[in-house]
């Protein structure tokens, strides 16, 4: 019983002391972010003053010098990023330039929308895509594998924007099933959109996004499920008489599925990279538009919040995947220890 | 890979050749064509706007009257030559990194390690957006970005083969034999590396060139006269609405086959390629 609880206190000591690492190295990582994107956006020969000025109407140059000295323009680079890394740490973002608001508060609500669609999307595509590879897994080479190993490499080759492009254009415009684009109709209130308005304006961005995703999936899970049909304890099985929906439930599903989980925590990278796309075809006011809109109207102060907050989603991802790849792998349970 | 091996005619290396030299004549047909088609092929006509694909205009007209045919293989010759600098640089900044790893330098491979989760911790579309805009969105922002985003997948690779070759026997035995690093690196690594140097390039390519069209569709990357995928496409958005459908699907598709026929190319190398599969 003392021996149990030991052991017990050792583990969480060990996955603490795990968790412990991985927070500083990616504290690290967003540090590095933050002068690298810092760095890039002082070197663009857009400026941002100029632009201010241009959305503000007629100003003097005593006006243009003050507003400079306010944002501390004037002053070198190093000093700048410090003043905004303190204000960043005070959880002061800036204000944005295009919408004239705290920059905080326009991430978290456009990360509202798209937590939405990347949330759905990453579902379908990794129940669509592990179904998938399952069915490819257990067929190798006669002809559902073969059809559906063909639309894979189809649909890992098609750009997200083009399969969103083809989609709103057969079923929002020649069909009319969906509405062309938003997250909610057109001139209705935030209060009053109901769920399914909601839902429906989502589908077809969720779709593009899932389909783009779904042969990763689908060709990792092929290739697991074909090692574990290799293997010898499902020769043993075999010849114990079990048949194939036996073998993959029994084996198939218990092997394949915590490294399709783990794989897909580990593609939040391509996922918001996807969403940007997704979302600027259908005009859906997510990140991704959001992020492309403040590099194109040069709001600086935007651009760098959603760099920064697009990192920190993809390193929880990351340590999401890490953790579970613990879990899943006995090896490297053991190799940490 | 299939498991049925044999078939009549011709083996899989002579296919996989063959396929090869087609496609690299393909490859360079398209360059070749985006620059000897003259501008006024491309030109506007307002004459002819708006035009449904016909025998003349095989992808139709767009709404200022240009032939799509043309502008979209102009377009593809640009998605060429920002595919092919940029997954170069990207294939050499890749190989550098492995030979740091090689040179086993303690430290030099841990800080090669954090780059690289630097630079995956960053979504892609993200960062060449920022790049692009500190280099004021053009084409060299464009080609910067995709060159720096696209290395690290390929680095690893090779940073995982080098760490398994440098305690290889008979890279031991040359260093027993007094062969300084250098000679070890020229004669046993890059040899040994070169195989999947040149897949990882050749797959790097449609990732490139997805990459660019995507980017030059968000408005960054070319300006709007010029001739690209991603810009084409982007304007073809304003004409869905009136029905004008042949200038979002001719342009794509071209785009999606000739991507697919570069990752197609390069899987057929990599399985010519690779000792385990060319018994096959």
């Amino acid at each position: 019983m003392e021996r149990s609880e030991r052991d017990s206190i050792h583990k969480i000591r060990r996955i603490l002391g795990w968790l412990v690492v991985k927070i500083l190295r990616a504290l690290s990582l967003l540090f590095a972010v933050s002068v690298i994107s810092f760095a890039l956006v002082s070197a663009s020969p857009v400026d941002p003053v100029q632009r201010y000025i241009m959305g503000a109407g007629p100003v003097s140059q005593e006006q243009q010098s003050l507003i400079e000295a306010y944002w501390g323009v004037d002053r070198p680079p190093a000093e700048r990023y410090f003043n905004w890394l303190s204000a960043l740490l005070h959880g002061d973002l800036g204000v944005s330039l295009l919408y004239r608001r705290p920059v905080a508060e326009i991430i978290a609500e456009r990360f509202g929308n798209s937590l939405a669609l990347m949330l759905c999307a990453w579902v379908f595509s990794g129940m669509a895509g592990y179904a998938l590879g399952c069915v490819m897994g257990m067929n190798r080479d006669r002809w559902p594998d073969q059809c559906i190993r063909r639309i894979c490499y189809l649909l890992g080759s098609v750009p997200a924007f083009w399969l969103g492009l083809i989609l709103l254009m057969v079923f929002a415009v020649m069909l009319g099933w969906f509405p062309v684009g938003f997250s909610a109709p057109v001139g209705i209130l935030d209060s009053e959109v109901t769920l399914w308005q909601r839902l429906h304006h989502l589908m077809l961005p969720a779709l593009t996004l899932g389909l783009v995703s779904l042969s990763n999936i689908a060709l990792h899970t092929r290739q697991r499920m074909i090692d574990v049909m290799n293997s010898a304890y499902v020769l043993f099985a075999r010849a114990r008489g079990e048949g194939s929906l036996t073998l993959l439930w029994r084996h198939g599903l218990r092997n394949t599925v915590l490294p399709a989980v783990t794989l897909q925590f580990a593609s939040f990278a391509e996922l918001f990279g996807g969403s940007v796309l997704a979302e600027n075809v259908f005009s859906y006011p997510g990140l991704g538009s959001a992020v492309s809109e403040a590099g194109l109207g040069s709001d600086v102060p935007l651009l760098l919040g959603i760099t920064l907050f697009s990192t920190l989603f993809v390193c929880v991802g990351n340590m999401i995947a890490d953790l579970l790849y613990g879990i899943v792998d006995p090896r490297v349970r053991e190799v940490s220890r | 890979m299939s498991r049925t091996g044999y078939k009549k005619g011709l083996n899989r290396r002579t296919k996989t050749l063959f396929l090869t030299l087609f496609l690299s004549v393909l490859v360079l047909l398209v360059y070749a064509s985006g620059i000897l088609i003259p501008g006024e092929a491309a030109g506007t006509n307002i004459q002819y706007a708006g035009q449904p694909p016909s025998w003349a205009h095989p992808f139709g007209t767009d709404n200022l009257g240009r032939d799509l045919l043309m502008r979209t293989l102009k377009g593809l010759s640009v998605s060429v030559t920002v595919g092919i600098t940029a997954s170069c640089v990207s294939a050499v900044i890749a190989i550098l990194t492995g030979i740091a790893t090689a040179a086993g330098l303690r430290g030099v491979d841990g800080v090669i390690g954090w780059i690289i989760d630097l630079m995956m911790g960053i979504p892609h579309t993200v960062l060449i957006l920022l790049i692009s805009f500190s280099l004021g969105r053009g084409l060299k922002g464009l080609l910067v970005g995709i060159a720096a985003t696209h290395w690290t997948s390929l680095a690893r690779l090779i940073r995982g083969e080098v760490l398994q070759l440098r305690s290889a026997h008979y890279i031991a035995a040359s260093r027993r034999l007094g062969k300084s690093g250098g000679w070890i690196l020229t004669h046993h690594l890059l040899p040994h590396l070169a195989p999947q140097f040149i897949v990882g390039l050749i797959l790097m390519f449609p990732h490139a060139i997805l990459h660019e069209a995507s980017i030059s569709f968000l408005g960054y990357g070319l300006s709007p006269e010029q001739p690209a995928i991603g810009i084409i496409l982007a304007e073809s958005m304003r004409y869905l609405s009136s029905g004008m459908w042949w200038m979002a699907v001719f342009p794509g598709l071209l785009l999606v086959l000739f991507v697919l026929l570069l990752d197609r190319l390069g899987e057929n190398l990599r399985a010519a390629l690779d000792p385990y599969s060319t018994q096959e």
